[in-house]
This record gives structure tokens, sequence and C-alpha cells, in this order.
């Protein structure tokens, strides 16, 4: 028998699937650095999905995208962990449920 | 020359601006020049005008012009624009002869105030504004030197703002005024709107005239009469009379310009302006004569019982005013034009005689406290003599003309009726006493004065005298432009201004029954005017014995016996209190209107404002804070929360989304 | 071309591979573990694109990913070092449960809309064959220097900024 190419659904699904681990990573991790790395794999879900779109309809924009995104994700990452670190030195911890800076 | 015309209001303008913005490196003699020069050249442009026009036929004494664009709104457009025609040329020629003449009076009597440039630039301001007002070719421009005078009326009433009396007595002008012209515009909307439903969007003159009859009867009443509300305030008319008598706390010569010659007869030009409105009111006209005469006959009255001579004059004013109201009321538009003339003469002197006795007198107003001063300042007294004789209505002078046009048009106009003409006869009697009342007590019998006072009574300075004496000369003169053909005149004003007020009327029909003194004449074969010259001439006769009646009552009762006055005060003590107080209007008005409109404002802020408003602003807010205080809660700080909120949106989001999917 | 077969079974182990380290990095507790578990994630992840004709981009994912991203946060969190505070305590936590499950809502509403999905976009110039033909990266590279140059120079300034923002963040301050 002849297997059939792979459908596209299966990268979307499988873009879903990761992007809801990350999401419920986001969710429930109390420590920031591992909420930040469960962003980064929502990002990396999504740039699944680009880059099969773009592949099933002959594009590479796709592909523009998503080395966008890496970029914005490098910079994310600098600031961001650079403010980890600030918040770490003010507070002594990164545990998500002690910082409310922004208790209105 | 006539294309000239803008040059007229613009000369005191540039005036105004060269005193307001440089007047501090003045000296002060410099700034009296360019005050006077600027009024003098409005002048002069007016007397050549005057003299074109003078050798153009009738009909073609008119010119308008426009200088640009003002108001451009769909149909309606309203320009900046002048006219000058046989009525406006006369009001130029009033106000910038007197004003001229009151300017340089001005520089001698405010010569020692510290407020010199001040008074000047206000002064040439008015002036300005005044021309503005009599040169406008449409309402609205008018309506802007109307409330340009008021605003000048209130400075110049408050020039001496130390004075507690002074600003008040500008505040009230000011706020009485204000409803006056608040009728004045809801007349000048009433007409815009009128005339707009027919589909013609003007204030311009010469297109109301043309358009006039489009308003029906019923609309031409309440017009005319919102109008005529703005007339009362400006003029000063019963129920809005209570300003001028105030005004007298400014300087004397602002008075005299303003408070009598000028600014008060705008309301008597309005009327003659717009008199294709009001011929089509007859109401309007018998409420303009019957408000005339009764505020002629009871600032008539409250004059006799006033010690001020500022104040005397001040109800003098208002009387005269009300018997050129009178005049318009009837339909003799020239006869009052014609009054307001003689009456800016002799009451403009009459003022700058006060002021030159005030000046005498270390600024003594109170004539129980003066007398005798004939000897000391002989041309104020002759030029006062002058004034008085021509205002009660002694023949030969100015006020006798005018006066008796207007009783007789009174009575002899379809609209006219006897006891118009009886009561103002009656009114032109008081007229004579109380005027005379006052020259006796001030310069004839004993003098009143302390003994200091009495040492320092001088003649004023001759740039005081000059202008007296040449309103003197315009007194006596001034009446003969307008002899009645009965004398053998022809009454040139009121040819002059036919072209504006249509031709003039024969006497009306019920004139005829009155002519029983015809039979009397006919045998001498004096009827050559007709039937109705018997009539007036023995109706002339009788107004000037009642005038000369009225003066011999006063020589009678202040020089012959002083006791007489006297006693009658402390006999007929309540009356004369009352008439003293003014019949107590004042207090009237203050009850009813000022604590009335501050108890409703009390009740308002105590109920309506802080109850209601503030509470409901106060609820409000405090509504906002409780929700906020509410909504705050979710703004925990916690980012997992705000991620979980979004996620909870994309869930919508997405909800939404594939159920579009089809 | 890969065999369709040969295509399935990368999918099915890369697929595996990518979700169970996925959720194996989600419930550790140390976050170094974490770090290396989301390593392995994302190169099976980069394998992936390896099969979706994305060569270039496999290796940038590698490269910028793997490599740079995590070792920051690697450094990060040894920078930090805090084992104590970092060793998360097990607490269960009722409103996050709850948290959980509707996020899995949102996973089942996302499959819904995929499985109702017609791919109808208008397909592009550059099939697989033109890629092959030219190169991947240099297509890439000729589109991104060609067509995204200004948000190629955008990306560069952020990212300038970003190493500036992160130093001035970092600084120690003295006083």
């Amino acid at each position: 028998m002849m297997l059939p190419d792979i459908p596209q659904n299966l990268y979307y699904i499988l873009g879903a699937v990761l992007f809801t681990i990350g999401a419920v990573g986001v969710i429930t991790r109390r420590n920031a650095i591992i909420v930040f790395m469960c962003v980064e794999l929502m990002l990396n879900a999504v740039n699944l999905t680009f880059i099969a779109s773009g592949n099933f309809l002959n594009s590479l924009d796709g592909v523009m995208f998503v080395f966008f995104i890496m970029a914005v994700a490098a910079g994310e990452a600098a600031v961001g962990l650079a403010i980890f670190v600030l918040i770490f030195r003010l507070k002594g911890t990164i545990n998500i449920d002690d910082i409310h800076l922004l208790k209105g | 020359m006539a294309e000239y015309i803008w040059l007229i209001p613009v000369f005191p303008a540039i005036g105004f601006l060269i005193n307001g913005l440089f007047g501090r490196s003045f000296a002060k003699g410099l700034t009296a020049w360019v005050a006077c020069l600027s009024v003098f050249c409005s002048f002069v442009v007016s007397a050549l005008i005057f003299a074109q026009f003078l050798n153009l036929p009738a009909e073609a004494r008119v010119f308008e012009m426009t200088a640009f664009d003002w108001i451009v709104s769909g149909d309606f457009s309203t320009k900046i624009g002048f006219r000058i025609d046989a009525l406006s040329i006369i009001m130029c020629l009033v106000v910038t002869g007197v004003g001229s003449l009151i300017h340089i009076y001005s520089a001698g009597y405010m010569h020692e105030d510290p407020g010199f440039r001040r008074y000047f630039t206000y002064l040439n301001l008015f002036v300005f504004m005044m021309l503005i007002l009599v040169t406008a070719d449409n309402l609205l421009l008018m309506f802007v030197g109307w409330e340009g005078v008021g605003l000048c009326s209130y400075l110049l009433i408050g020039f001496w703002y130390e004075k507690d009396s002074a600003a008040n007595a500008g505040k009230k002008a000011f706020i009485v005024n204000r409803i006056g012209d608040f009728g004045f515009l809801l007349g000048m909307f009433l007409l815009v709107s009128t005339l707009a439903a027919k589909g013609v969007w003007t204030l311009n003159y010469a297109e109301l005239q043309a358009n006039a009859h489009l308003i029906g009867p019923c609309l031409a009443i309440p017009i005319t009469l919102l109008f005529f509300v703005g007339a009362t305030g400006k003029s000063a008319q019963i129920p809005l009379y209570v300003w001028l008598p105030d005004a007298m706390e400014g300087p004397t010569p602002v008075s005299s310009l303003i408070h009598a010659a000028t600014m008060v007869t705008a309301g008597v030009y309005m009327i003659a302006r717009l008199n294709f409105f009001f011929v089509m009111a007859p109401t309007t006209m018998m409420v303009v004569t019957v408000i005339g005469l009764f505020t002629a006959f009871f600032a008539a009255t409250m004059g006799c019982a006033q010690y001020d001579i500022k104040r005397v004059l001040a109800y003098s004013t208002v009387s005269q005013l009300g018997f050129m109201f009178v005049a318009v009321g009837v339909g003799a538009y020239a006869a009052g034009i014609f009054h307001l003339m003689t009456h800016a003469f002799f009451k403009g002197l009459l003022f700058l005689g006060a002021g030159s006795v005030m000046h005498a007198m270390s600024g003594e107003l109170d004539m129980r406290k003066m007398g005798g001063l004939w000897k000391k300042i002989p041309i104020t007294y002759g030029t006062f003599l002058v004034a008085c004789l021509a205002i009660a209505g002694v023949p030969g002078l100015s006020g006798f003309f005018s006066k008796d046009e207007i009783l007789w048009k009174a009575f002899s106009l379809d609209n006219g009726k006897f006891w118009y003409m009886a009561f103002g006869m009656l009114t032109a009697g008081i007229t004579a006493f109380y005027m005379f009342r006052m020259f006796f007590n001030t310069f004839h019998g004993e003098c009143r004065a302390s003994e200091e006072v009495k040492h320092h009574i001088h003649e004023s300075p001759k740039v005081m005298t000059i202008p007296l004496m040449i309103l003197a000369v315009l007194s006596i003169v001034g009446g003969y432009v307008g002899v009645p053909h009965l004398l053998g005149g022809s009454n040139r004003i009121e040819q002059w201004l036919e072209p504006i007020f249509g031709a003039g009327h024969q006497p009306a029909a019920h004139v005829a029954s009155w002519s029983f003194f015809n039979n009397a004449y006919a045998s001498s074969g004096a009827t050559a005017h007709g039937d109705e010259a018997a009539t007036e001439m023995t109706l002339m006769a009788i107004a000037v014995l009642i005038g000369l009646l009225g003066i011999f009552v006063a020589w009678f009762f202040y020089i012959k016996n002083p006791e007489i006055p006297k006693r009658f005060v402390k006999r007929y003590n309540n009356f004369f209190t009352l008439v003293h107080n003014k019949y107590y209007v004042d207090e009237i008005y203050g009850f009813i209107f000022v604590k009335g409109l501050f108890g409703l404002g009390k009740l308002c802020k105590s109920f309506f404002d802080e109850k209601i408003i503030d509470g409901a602003i106060n609820g409000v807010a405090s509504l906002m804070g409780g929700v906020g205080s509410l909504i705050r809660r979710v703004q925990n700080g916690l980012v997992q929360g705000y991620a979980f909120a979004m996620i909870i949106g994309a869930i919508f989001v997405i909800y939404f989304i594939v159920r579009m999917i089809p | 071309m890969i065999a369709v077969g040969f295509k399935w079974f990368i999918f099915s182990a890369m697929a595996i591979i990518a979700v169970g380290s996925s959720l194996m990095m989600v419930t550790r507790r140390n976050p170094i573990h974490s770090a290396l578990w989301l390593i392995v994630a994302f190169c099976s992840l980069a394998g992936i694109y390896v099969l979706l004709n994305a060569t270039f981009m496999a290796l940038a994912q590698v490269m910028v990913y793997a490599g740079a991203i995590m070792m920051l946060v690697l450094f990060v969190i040894m920078l930090i070092h805090l084992e104590s505070d970092l060793v998360e305590k097990a607490k269960r936590s009722f409103p996050k449960a709850i948290g959980a499950i509707i996020t899995i809502l949102l996973f089942v509403q996302v499959a819904a809309g995929i499985a109702a999905f017609q791919n109808v976009g208008k397909k592009g110039a550059i099939t697989p064959e033109v890629m092959a033909a030219a190169g991947n990266a240099q297509v890439v590279g000729s589109m991104l220097y060609g067509k995204y140059a200004f948000a190629f120079e955008v990306a560069s300034v952020l990212l300038l900024v970003g190493i500036v923002g992160a130093v001035v963040l970092a600084k120690r301050v003295r006083n």
C-alpha cells in the first residue's frame, strides 16, 4: 500500500499540542525562568505552524516570519533574563507568586 | 468726499491707539492734543461730507461703502460697511462737534487728575464706538458700536474706581444696559429668523427697508418692541432709567458727552433708523409714546426734589429723552432728531457749566451750599442761563423750536392725541421750574458756601470757557434749522430728513375739530396756512406761557420767598421724601430683582447645586471609586493571572473564528 | 526526495520526542533539567523543519535557539544560583489546576478549528524544486536581503537595543 504524504493538519496539531503544553507551563509553574522557557516553547510551536503553512503554500514568507520571530526572541531573552537578574537582586527570589510589583 | 466716510470713525480709533499704547511716555499736553485733534479731524470730515451733500439733490444724499466682509455663513453675510445719509450725517456732526468741544473742555477740567491719559484714551474709544454706531450700514455693526459705547460708559462712570460709589455706579449702568442689550439682540434674532423664513438673509438697513413688507403685522410688533427694550436701556427710559442718575459718579465732561449729548440718544437714533419697521407696528408706537411721556413726567418730578446739581441734570436728561421718544413714537422722527440735536447742545452745555461750577466750588455739588455765584463766574453764569432758557422753551432759543415741534406733532399727527400734548406741556412746565430752581439756587441769592470755599471761587480757564461759549451760541442758533412754517420758516431739518422718514405729514383730521379759534382769525385773514395754523399758534402760545410760568414760580419760590419751599417741605414731608428718594424705585428694584435673584440664587445653590448637581457628580465619583476598588483586585500583580486572562480571551476569539469557518 | 515512508518515520519520531521533552520540560522541578529538556525539544523541531523544506531555518533553530538562547538561560540559572529557591516546592494550587484545565480547553478549540480547516491559500512560486535548484540558503538570503531588507535592518537595531538594554539592566550598581 502507498502511504499518503503527511497531511498538513498533523503539523498544525503538533504545533497546537506544543503550544498548549507551553501555555499550561506558563499558567502553572512558579519559577520565572521556567515560565520564560515555556514562552519560548509557545513561540516555537507557532514557528512550526508558520513553516508548515509556508511549505504547503510554496512560499517563503513563513520562513521570513520565523526568522524575525527568532530575532525578537533573542532580544527578548537578553532583556527578560536581565530583568530576572535584577528582580532577584531586589527581592531575593524569582518565584512568580512572590513578585507582584504591578499590584494595583 | 462721501467715499471717505470710513475716516470718520478711524480718526478717534487712531487717537485711542496712540494714547493707549504710547500714552505713558507722552506729556499731558501731547495726549490732550492727540485726543482733541483726532475727534476734530472726524468733525472736519463730517463737515466736508455735509457740505458735499448740501449741493446734491435730496435723493443722492446717501452713500454706502463696504470695507470688507465680516461674517459669511451660508446665505447670510454681514459686512463691515458704512452708510452716510441725511440722518447719520446729522448724528456724526453732533457727535464729533460736541465731542470735540468736550474733549477740549476736558483737557482743562481733568488737568490735575492722575488718570489723565487713561481718561482721554477711553474718551477716544467712546467717540470711535459712537461713530461706528451711527455710521454702520447694518444692525450687527451698529450693535458693535452699541456695546462699545456701553463698555466705555462703564469704564468712564467707574473712572475713579477707588470710590466704591463710582465702581458700583459703573456696574449698575453696565448691568441695566445689559438687560436692554438683551432685548436688542433678541429683536435682531427675531428679525433675521423672520426674514430668513421668507428667503431674505440680511441686516443691512437699505435691504431691510426694501424687504420690510415681508414681515407680517403680527411679527412686526414683537420685533419692534424688543428693539424698543434695547432703546430703553441705552436711552434711560422707564423701566431701565435707574442707571443714568447714578452715572453722574463719573467725571463731569463724561456725563456731558456720554450721558447727555450722545450715547443716551442712541436709542432714539436706532428707532429713527428703523422707522420703516416701527410704522408697521402702531401698537409699539403707542407704547413708545406712552413710555416716553411717563418717563418725561416722572423724571421731571424727581428733578424737582434733588439738591445735587448733576442729579438734577441727569433727571432732566431722562426727561428730555422721554420727549424724544414721544416724538418718534407718534411718527415725528424728524422732530425727535431735531430735539436730539438741540438737546445735545444745551444739555452738553449745562453739564459743562455744572463742571465749571464744581471747579469753582472745589468739587461741591450741593446747591444748598451755593448761591450768589453770578458775580464771580460770569461766563459760566451767562452760558448757563442761555442753556436754562433753551431747555425751558423760551422763544427764540433752540429748545423752544424743537420742543414745540414735538408737542405740536404729538397732537396733530394721525397717531397723536390731545392728552399726549397736554401731558407734554405739563412736563415742559415742570422742566422750566426745576431748571430755574437749580439756576437760582446756584447763582443767585446769598452765598451759603463755607469761608474757605468762598475764598477760592474763581472763573475757569479759557480752555474750559471757550467750549462753553461755543455751545451757548449753538444753543441759541441751533433751533433755526427747524423753524416751523407757522413762524415763517421752512422747517429745513424736516426737509433734510425727508429721504429717510418720508414727506412731512399733514395734520390729521382730528385737529380740525379743535379749530374753534379759526373764526377769530378768519376775519383777520391769518389763515394762510390752513385751518390748523390758528390751533397751532394758540397751542404754541400756551406752551410758552406754561414755560414762563414755571420760570416765574421758580423765581417766586427761591428768590422772592425762600421760606415757601421750606414750609412746603415741612408740611408735605412724606410726599417730598418720596420724591426726593426717587419714588423708591431703586429700593423696589433692589428688593424685587436683586434680592429676589439673590434669594433664587441661594436656593439654587443650597438645593439644586449642592444637592442635585454636586450630589450627582460626587455620586458618579464615588461610584467610580467603588468600581475602581473592586476592579483593582483584578490587578493583583501576579503575571500568571494576566496570562490566564489572555488565554480566556483567546478562547473566546478562537471560538468565534472557528464558528465562522463554513 | 525522501521516501514517504521515511518521512512518516522521521515525523513521528520527532513529534513524539518534541512533545515528550516539552512535557518533561514543563514538569521538571529543577530548572536546569527543564532547560536541557527544552534543548531536546528544539532540536527535534529542527528535524521537523527539515521535513518541511526549511533546512536553513532548521540550522538557525539549532544555532540560535538551542545554542544561543538556551545557553543564555542556563547561564542566568547558574548566575542566580539559589538552588533552594529555584527548586520549587511541589505545592498543589487549586486555581492553577483550574487554569491548566481551561488551557486544555483552548487546545480542544484549536484542534476543532484545525479539523475544520481547509487550506485554500493561493500557491506561491517557490516550489521545492526551485529551492532544490538554487539552494535553500540562497533563496532565503535573496528574499531576506531583497524584499525584507528593511525589516532585517530593523531587527538588527532591535537586537542592538536588546544587547545594550541587557547590559544596562544587569550591570551591578556600585554605590
